[in-house]
């Protein structure tokens, strides 16, 4: 396990003619082991790519997060890291989760370093690597300040900045933003955006929130199904976004709409 | 979902400012100057003391059966000698026996968590242990194991395991899955997992259940003496209990609830010490 910033050089330069960053292939998934929740599902996230995956809520999308985490086994399928099978394997991609999940009883910085700590990278080591980028984080400052005394939008960009350290390749999200309130949402998402972008993240984000899929993504994978009433969920589409020039409110062009019309038709 | 968590503290403001919100309730307690917070009770304790002096002054309780809260306290002046010699076997009866019993139920806990045949096990047996009466047990204990140190160490790790070991337990089951879901992620192994997430999680649990275990430590020791020994503050109290002098009676009963207090502080700064970012989140609220 490396620094952060390694992965995000080799991301940047790996470009996109190789295999993808992250593969899912056919993934079928059950809580239970029985009943299937997630009918062969295939998706790709390239190199430097943000992607989303929106659904409704209890469709099976962090049944997807923890199959392609490596937490749980597919039922049948494979995951694929840089064309390597990785399924079943925990360890190998990033996860951040809508919660912050800070450990209260460590300091920020040594939340930060939680990865690198339990890698087995000395303590003193692990700060040092840590330290520089608290600033670009925006968090200088809080290094020594318990997670109580953080804001819930500084808090997530601590979390983000954890998951960050842990240095892999491709990083998960699990509706990071949802638990903050309107406002920080937009600010920490489009921060988030900008954090990205600048480190070349290749990033699968899982929301239930169209809009903040069409407006993070260059790409959104729509999941439809009730597996709750017997319908497993598939991915009913795919809908390219384009994001235009990048300048103005991307939320108030026609692009974001016809996208965000799009999604909703395959959403049903 | 998000806006719903949010509606408590986003209406808070507005609320504080202007009528009077239920939440908002509390308010002027915590705004209660220092100086009333520690008058107060003061107050009751001597008004109480007072009434306590009056009512056998004046014979309605007669003072061979009750001594006056003076006469207690002469009592104890005039046997402060004996009584920390006393206090100092029972002291040390009790740290042995509460190191003993907490290093215990912290095993025991550990083990129930990690195991859970070890938890379907156990479960029963550690709660019924605590049905046992303890005063029915000790004289069991004295006659097993003789008038020394052990019957009451014993009777004391048995007394005081058992808060020790339910406070971690549920401790333990308190951390948040998703936490150890994500540690799982970064490889953690499960040493790791409970040195991280899980102790920490336990410690603000477990210091309610040790400032429990050490009262029990010393009533227990007390009781243990009551029933045979040399020394001890519960072997003393039975000395003058047949003597018939309650002033000094009195006085043992206050030197426990001191030496009582005194364990709980002990507690307190004990974890004040171990769990520093209490004070971030105490400021916090």
């Amino acid at each position: 396990m490396g620094a952060g910033v390694t992965a995000a050089e080799k991301n940047a330069a790996s470009g996109t003619g190789h295999a993808p960053a992250l593969e899912a292939r056919s993934l079928t998934l059950s809580w239970d082991g029985q009943t299937t929740v997630v009918d062969r599902i295939s998706l790709a996230v390239a190199a430097g790519e943000v992607v989303c995956l929106v659904g409704r809520s209890g469709c099976g999308k962090t049944t997807i997060l923890h199959a392609l985490s490596g937490l749980t086994r597919p039922l049948s399928g494979q995951v694929l890291l840089h064309g390597e099978d990785i399924t079943g394997t925990p360890g190998h991609v990033s996860y951040m989760l809508q919660k912050d999940l800070l450990l209260p009883s460590r300091r920020i910085i040594d939340n930060v370093c939680l990865p690198m700590l339990l890698a087995g990278v000395p303590r003193a080591e692990a700060r040092a690597k840590a330290e520089p980028l608290f600033e670009r984080f925006g968090l200088a400052g809080t290094e020594e300040k318990w997670p109580a005394e953080l804001s819930g939008g500084m808090r997530q960009r601590a979390a983000f900045m954890r998951t960050y350290l842990m240095g892999a390749d491709v990083t998960l999200l699990d509706e990071p933003f949802s638990a903050l309130d309107a406002i920080t949402r937009v600010e920490v998402r489009r921060w988030f955006c900008d954090m990205a972008r600048e480190l070349g993240l290749s990033a699968l984000v899982i929301t239930h929130d169209v809009d903040e899929a069409v407006s993070m993504a260059s790409r959104v994978y729509v999941l439809a199904g009730r597996p709750s009433e017997g319908e497993p969920s598939h991915i009913a589409g795919e809908v390219r976004v384009d994001h235009g020039t990048g300048k103005g409110d991307f939320a108030l062009t026609p692009e974001f709409l016809a996208a965000k019309r799009e999604v909703l038709a395959l959403l049903g | 979902m998000s806006r719903q968590q949010d509606t408590p503290r986003n209406a808070a403001e507005p609320a504080s400012s202007a009528a009077p919100a239920p939440h908002a309730a509390p308010a002027p307690r915590a705004g209660a100057s220092r100086m009333r917070r520690v008058l107060t009770p003061l107050l009751t304790v001597v008004g109480l003391l007072v009434v306590w002096e009056l009512v056998v002054d004046l014979g309605i309780i007669p003072n061979f059966l009750l001594p006056t809260p003076v006469q207690v306290v002469q009592a104890l002046v005039a046997d402060i000698s004996l009584i920390v010699g006393h206090a100092a076997t029972t002291l040390v009866e009790t740290a042995i026996g509460l190191l003993i019993g907490v290093a215990l139920g912290f095993a025991i806990a550990v083990l129930m968590d990690r195991f859970e045949g070890f938890y379907l096990a156990l479960q029963p047996l550690v709660t019924i242990s605590q049905t046992i009466p303890t005063i029915a047990i000790a004289p069991l204990l004295v006659l097993w194991f003789g008038y020394g140190l052990a019957p009451k160490v014993i009777l004391i790790v048995i007394t005081t395991f058992f808060p020790i070991t339910v406070s971690l337990i549920s401790g333990f089951r308190s951390v948040d899955p998703d936490v150890i879901d994500l540690m799982r992620t970064m490889n953690a192994s499960r040493w790791q997992i409970f040195r991280y997430a899980k102790l920490p999680a336990a410690a603000d649990q477990f210091f309610s259940g040790l400032r429990i275990s050490a009262t029990y430590a010393i009533v227990g020791a007390v009781i243990a003496e009551w029933l045979g020994g040399n020394s001890g503050l519960g072997v003393y109290m039975t000395r003058v209990r047949k003597s018939f002098s309650y002033d000094r009676m009195f006085a043992v009963i206050i030197v426990i609830s001191a030496l009582s207090l005194g364990l709980m502080k002990l507690v307190d700064l004990l974890q004040r010490v171990c769990m520093p970012w209490k004070r971030a989140e105490g400021n916090k609220r």
